[in-house]
């Protein structure tokens, strides 16, 4: 495997020379600060760069989108975030966005044109079904998935909250794998727990974790990668792996780090 | 003669009382906040044709959307046999569109026929889903004493009108089979002539049932139609504008609250001049008013079938979380303050709320977000929006968030994350390449 150095300029040094992104990368804080979204960021890094897109990350200027301010009903925050940030990105001129985290995907596509800020959004799962289909990414050259039970989970804010079912499930029929759906998938899929600032707080008292019941769903579709497309999904249903004791048999992979692993990148 | 003037009687005290009740559900409705939902018509009677007259979101539970399509399209198609029913009653006539219609009419009454039994079966399922095999669905903390009553009540009314409708055309079958007096003719009955052995021969005991039936079957289709706004049945009528008003936005939109614009573009601009006086109503909604008409037509809409409670990650997990109770809670809660009013008049207050008298706070924090309760929903209705307006309310008014939630608070409004890194740190992730 070749490993060429990232490239990952900020839009605030390519201004510096007078340039503009073609789309700008939103991290997202999940993507910026957890340990194992990092690894996410850098493998959506890596696929940018491998079919030579010209992107650029706000870096420090980039603040969180007041999307789990806005769920736990802190309106206020969400907008002083939202208008922030808008100045920001309508201060480089930015027109298009893809995102590795369906909050922030969910909170800039929808919430943002009511106060202001109009660009054309999209979840990194698409991107890279886009490169899919222009051949520009073709799941040759590196780890072969070759028989593998994959599954699919999906983030209720990309799936139910918008509609995207079929870009990251692309991602996945790429590959040489069995996929397999869980019981409860696509508009029927399970939440992971997370949502709605719930990865902010102990869930209130019940019978079980959300995450743990959605591994009854994991653990009956006898996967061994289970694929996700949410930073807040990942942890949720790693921490979901660990207290069953599966890591050894079952992976939690985002679909760029499946796609970075079977092109080799 | 004395039969038609009694007709007409019942049939105007059944109208106009169910205008009444359904007149105060109108104006219950119209108390809460307004809302624009006037745009793109086109596409909003699209929406209605496909979900509330093509039943399309009914499909996910394919035994329940056969079910209940039988219920359905026997309940649109027979109001033509109720219409002939009331000409005749108002006219002293007898099958007054047999005549015209010819043999087009054997044909109708032969489909009736076939769909007043495939209700009966349908609603014979139904009565054993919730009373013998006791789906999960049907029950649960908000599924109290008179849900389940109004449930098995509204099936065993319509297994009433259906027995009487076929025992009288059975009846009729054999009347006209004897050529007796007004019976002429008409109609073909496929199913009732099963019944017709079961029937003495006599032409006047025939004709005793005969007349019984038609009664029965009639007032007790105006008595069920006066017991639809006190019941969840309502949903029949409902149904139609409540799909017609749907959200058009993405599920995972959230409403951008004008006021709060008003006040954070003044921050952040001391020039700014809001182009229209905010009102001086409160932030969220702390009691039902505080919704829109469109979240408490809703809480009409509904007809308790649970299927958002059991697709609900939290209550799936045991919360307290029930999809089904914050609506139900929030139809008991409009009709309380309805009543109040009718009571007391207009400006009476009384010292309860949605919030906590009706809904906990607990319920409120247990919410995901994750759509699956408007997603299931087979008359789109969402119950989300009004956990985000009560959870407005608790958090903007009374700065009552979870401490946890504070905090997160605290570190978005400090760091521009949610967790307690600073924000000069947000590329470090490049240098572990």
């Amino acid at each position: 495997m070749n490993h060429e150095p990232l490239t990952v300029p900020t839009v605030a040094e390519m201004a510096a020379e007078g340039k503009k992104p073609e789309i700008l990368f939103w991290v997202g804080c999940a993507g910026s600060f957890d340990e194992r979204a990092q690894k996410i960021t850098r493998d959506i890094c890596k696929i940018l760069n491998h079919v030579g897109i010209g992107f650029a990350v706000l870096g420090t200027e980039e603040s969180c989108t007041g999307d789990p301010a806005k769920r736990a009903g802190n309106e206020f925050l969400f907008q002083m975030q939202a208008m922030a940030n808008i100045q920001v990105l309508d201060a480089y001129e930015i027109k298009k966005i893809v995102t590795g985290c369906p909050h922030c995907f969910n909170t800039i596509k929808n919430e943002y044109p009511g106060l202001g800020g109009n660009y054309e959004v999209i979840h990194h799962s698409q991107l890279i079904q886009q490169l899919i289909d222009e051949g520009k990414l073709k799941a040759e050259g590196g780890e072969s998935f070759k028989g593998k039970k994959i599954t699919y989970h999906d983030p209720c804010y990309l799936g139910r909250g918008n509609n995207v079912y079929e870009a990251p499930r692309a991602a996945l029929e790429v590959l040489d794998a069995e996929l397999v759906e869980m019981k409860r998938c696509k508009s029927n899929g399970l939440c992971c727990g997370a949502g709605g600032a719930q990865m902010f707080k102990e869930p209130e008292k019940g019978k079980k974790d959300i995450n743990i019941e959605r591994m009854t769903d994991v653990l009956e579709s006898k996967a061994s990668v289970v694929a996700a497309a949410c930073p807040f999904c990942m942890t949720m249903l790693s921490d979901g792996v660990k207290n069953e004791n599966k890591e050894q048999e079952i992976q939690v992979l985002d679909i760029a780090e499946i796609t970075v692993r079977a092109n080799g990148l | 003669m004395i039969a038609q003037i009694l007709f007409i009687i019942i049939l105007a005290a059944a109208i106009y009382l169910f205008s009444k009740n359904a007149g105060k559900i109108r104006r219950n409705i119209l108390l809460g906040k307004d809302t624009d939902r006037s745009d793109n018509p086109a596409l909003r009677w699209k929406t209605m044709a496909k979900i509330a007259l093509g039943q399309t979101k009914m499909v996910k539970r394919p035994l329940a959307a056969v079910m209940h399509f039988f219920i359905y399209a026997g309940f649109i198609i027979i109001n033509l046999e109720v219409l002939e029913i009331m000409i005749d009653g108002v006219f002293g006539s007898h099958r007054i569109f047999s005549k015209p219609l010819g043999s087009l009419y054997d044909l109708l009454i032969g489909g009736f026929e076939f769909l007043a039994l495939l209700v009966l079966v349908a609603c014979i399922t139904f009565l054993s889903r919730r009373n013998i095999a006791r789906l999960k669905r049907f029950s649960g903390v908000e599924m109290t004493e008179w849900p389940r009553s109004d449930a098995n009540y509204i099936l065993i009314i319509e297994i009433l009108l259906m027995t009487a409708f076929l025992t009288m055309n059975a009846a009729d079958h054999k009347l006209q089979l004897l050529n007796f007096g007004h019976y002429i003719k008409a109609g073909s009955f496929p199913v009732s002539s099963f019944i017709a052995p079961m029937l003495p021969d006599g032409a006047s005991s025939l004709e005793m049932i005969e007349r019984g039936c038609w009664w029965f079957h009639i007032v007790g289709i105006l008595a069920f139609l006066n017991y639809l706004p006190y019941s969840k049945h309502f949903h029949i009528l409902l149904a139609f504008p409540n799909t017609y008003y749907s959200n058009l936005h993405p599920k995972g939109q959230l409403t951008n609250m004008a006021s709060v614009t008003n006040e954070v573009k003044a921050m952040l601009d001391p020039s700014f001049v809001p182009e229209t006086a905010g009102e001086p109503g409160r932030f969220g909604a702390k009691d039902v008013t505080d919704l829109t008409w469109k979240n408490l037509m809703e809480a009409y809409t509904c007809t308790e079938c649970g299927r958002c409670t059991s697709v609900c990650p939290a209550n799936i997990t045991g919360k307290l979380l029930s999809p089904r109770k914050i609506m139900m809670d929030t139809r008991d809660r409009i009709t309380e303050v309805g009543n109040n009013i009718d009571k007391h008049g207009k400006d009476f207050k009384d010292d309860k709320s949605l919030l906590d008298n009706y809904i906990t706070r607990e319920e409120l924090w247990a919410c995901t977000t994750c759509n699956a309760c408007t997603d299931a929903c087979p008359v789109n209705i969402n119950p989300l929006e009004i956990i985000i307006e009560m959870r407005r309310y608790v958090v903007m008014e009374e700065s009552q968030a979870p401490a946890s939630l504070n905090n997160m608070f605290s570190n978005v409004e400090n760091n521009g994350a949610p967790w307690k890194y600073s924000s000069a740190d947000r590329l470090n992730w490049k240098e572990n390449i």
